[in-house]
């Protein structure tokens, strides 16, 4: 065991203390600023009210906002499940040549700073494709946003993959099923959960994105995040932004915790 | 199950495929890598190509050609040379004080805390990494500006908290990227065994001693992992100095203010940070850390 003097001890638990303090305020503040009826966030609150959460709801910029984000959210979402399924099943499956440079290039748009990525793409569109004469649109965002999920879906089905029992397979394909029967009735059931939670994390990761974003969105498209970035240029912040910014911590933060409660499920199953 | 099982011989494209591994792997990895190399790279790429390219001055139109301008702008005009240095004196800093933070809170979630308050403790720093980066930002301009929690509660001491400039980004990145350095950091400190402890304590070593000579040297993998991020997503960014930093600047800013104006200059410019995230991965690569990622 580890001995430390009371001194010691209590310096750790104070400064424990204070990283969550410094955690968690700035949180705090700006949830309870969204019930703050006063047209710009303040401190301490004076009085508390529904108010902003009312106007916020019927205000239209704020519902198409929401919408951009859940639709470019789930088309992430799905290419990247998709995407990163199949790399798991190849760095799992096989060895070869450059095997370790796939898992880099998985890793790789997350690892570079976002104004990399978002000014890359935002350059491809630009520079490149419009002078071709086509035209990316809303699509560049989704196609931007995949990228970098990808990593999210790989991750979790990869290490899924890992433990499971390759002779199940053979055993399917012994008994005369095909590829595709094999992976429908005996591969996927076993992954299914990792699956949907590291889908969940890309959407999450999506929702909340907003630096690529802001070089990839096509001119006069908001998504949530965006629209907060625009309001907060404005020299007051306005308490309707802490009501869009607690709802896209709520958004973000749901699917996060089913993905974690599938995890652990699966893991308490074996 | 009602499931029919025919025969193998009935599957011709199953049997194909079964004795071709390489087919396989290549019909797998066709999509992924289209979509990876093709499109992400190949824009990293045509990023690098734009990045010779210049603007023509009159009709502010792109023009392709190549110069060596825009390189050897980064490395000549002094607000772009100071710029760098800021950024990069920032993004250390940052990683230092993660480092700072990391070590105390890994040491007291591994070794002294309960294990229920470890539980609860290893969530409540999972979760605000997934608060949303913009909302993190946006909260910590709250608690800081003039009419801010931070003034308030300081204020019945005669103090008043710091205003928006350096020490503020540096800050509000730390608190961005803070989870990332914590738990790498308290994975290695749960997984040295309790022993050394006890081993350290019997030749006379006390607390700080133990934690200085036994813990530090063992847990520098974690630290080399966990500030692969602080020190790269640091690096890279420009809304925490754009809405924390007062009037401060880092690359981030300059490579955001040229894409539209300057294209090939915020191209060159990319590869700033670019250049500085690839050579501190062969660092760390070398000190063999990268496999705890």
């Amino acid at each position: 065991m580890l001995r430390l003097s009371a001194t010691t001890r209590a310096i750790l638990i104070g400064l424990v203390a204070f990283i969550l303090i410094f955690m968690y305020v700035p949180l705090l503040v700006l949830i309870l600023n969204s019930f703050n009826l006063s047209n710009i966030s303040s401190w301490p609150i004076e009085t508390f009210s529904l108010k902003w959460w009312e106007f916020a709801i019927t205000y239209q910029p704020i519902r198409t906002a929401l919408l951009n984000s859940l639709i470019v959210a789930t088309g992430s979402m799905i290419i990247a499940a998709f995407l990163g399924t199949l790399v798991a099943f190849a760095l799992k499956g096989y060895d070869f040549f450059g095997k370790a440079t796939v898992n880099l290039l998985v890793v790789l748009p997350i690892a570079l700073p976002g104004v990399v990525t978002g000014v890359a793409f935002s350059n491809t569109y630009s520079n490149f494709l419009s002078p071709a004469g086509f035209n990316i649109g809303y699509f560049g965002m989704i196609v931007a946003h995949a990228t970098f999920c990808i990593v999210m879906v790989f991750n979790n089905v990869f290490a899924r993959l890992k433990r499971m029992n390759p002779s199940l397979q053979e055993a399917s394909a012994d008994l005369g099923a095909g590829l595709w029967q094999t992976f429908r009735l005996v591969t996927f059931p076993q992954f299914r959960t990792s699956f949907v939670a590291g889908a969940l994390l890309a959407f999450a990761l999506s929702f909340d994105e907003v630096v690529v974003t802001i070089f990839t969105a096509p001119p006069g498209v908001d998504t949530l995040p965006l629209w907060i970035l625009k309001e907060m240029s404005r020299p007051n912040q306005a308490s309707v932004v802490n009501v869009v910014a607690t709802v896209v911590i709520l958004i973000s933060l749901i699917p996060v915790y089913i993905s974690q409660r599938l995890s652990r499920a699966q893991d308490e199953v074996r | 199950m009602s499931t029919t099982i025919t025969k193998a011989g009935n599957r011709p494209l199953s049997a194909y495929l079964y004795k071709r591994a390489k087919l396989r792997l290549f019909s797998l990895l066709a999509l992924p890598m289209f979509w990876i190399v093709g499109v992400y790279i190949l824009s990293l790429f045509l990023l690098l190509v734009t990045a010779f390219w210049f603007v023509d001055p009159f009709t502010s139109k792109v023009i392709v050609g190549f110069t060596l301008d825009n390189f050897v702008s980064i490395f000549t005009v002094p607000a772009y040379i100071s710029t760098s240095i800021r950024t990069l004196l920032i993004a250390l800093a940052v990683t230092g004080l993660s480092v700072l933070f990391a070590v105390p809170l890994g040491i007291y979630m591994a070794k002294i805390a309960k294990p229920w308050v470890r539980n609860a403790l290893a969530v409540a720093i999972t979760l605000p990494l997934w608060a949303g980066y913009l909302v993190k930002i946006i909260a910590m301009r709250l608690v800081f500006t003039e009419e801010g929690f931070f003034n308030w509660a300081l204020a019945p001491f005669g103090l008043s908290g710091p205003t928006f400039s350096i020490p503020i980004v540096i800050l509000t990145l730390t608190y961005l990227w803070f989870p990332y350095m914590a738990l790498p950091v308290f994975t290695a400190i749960r997984q040295i065994p309790p022993n050394l402890f006890d081993a350290s304590s019997d030749m006379g070593a006390k607390g700080f001693t133990t934690i200085y000579r036994v813990v530090m040297p063992l847990i520098v993998p974690a630290i080399i992992a966990g500030s692969v991020f602080t020190f790269s997503l640091s690096l890279g960014d420009y809304l925490a100095a754009k809405f924390t930093g007062g009037s401060t600047q880092m690359i981030g800013s300059i490579i955001a203010a040229n894409i539209n104006l300057n294209p090939p200059v915020a191209a060159a410019f990319s590869m700033v940070p670019i250049a500085f995230v690839v050579i501190y991965l062969m660092v760390a690569r070398r000190t063999g850390s990268l496999e705890r990622m």
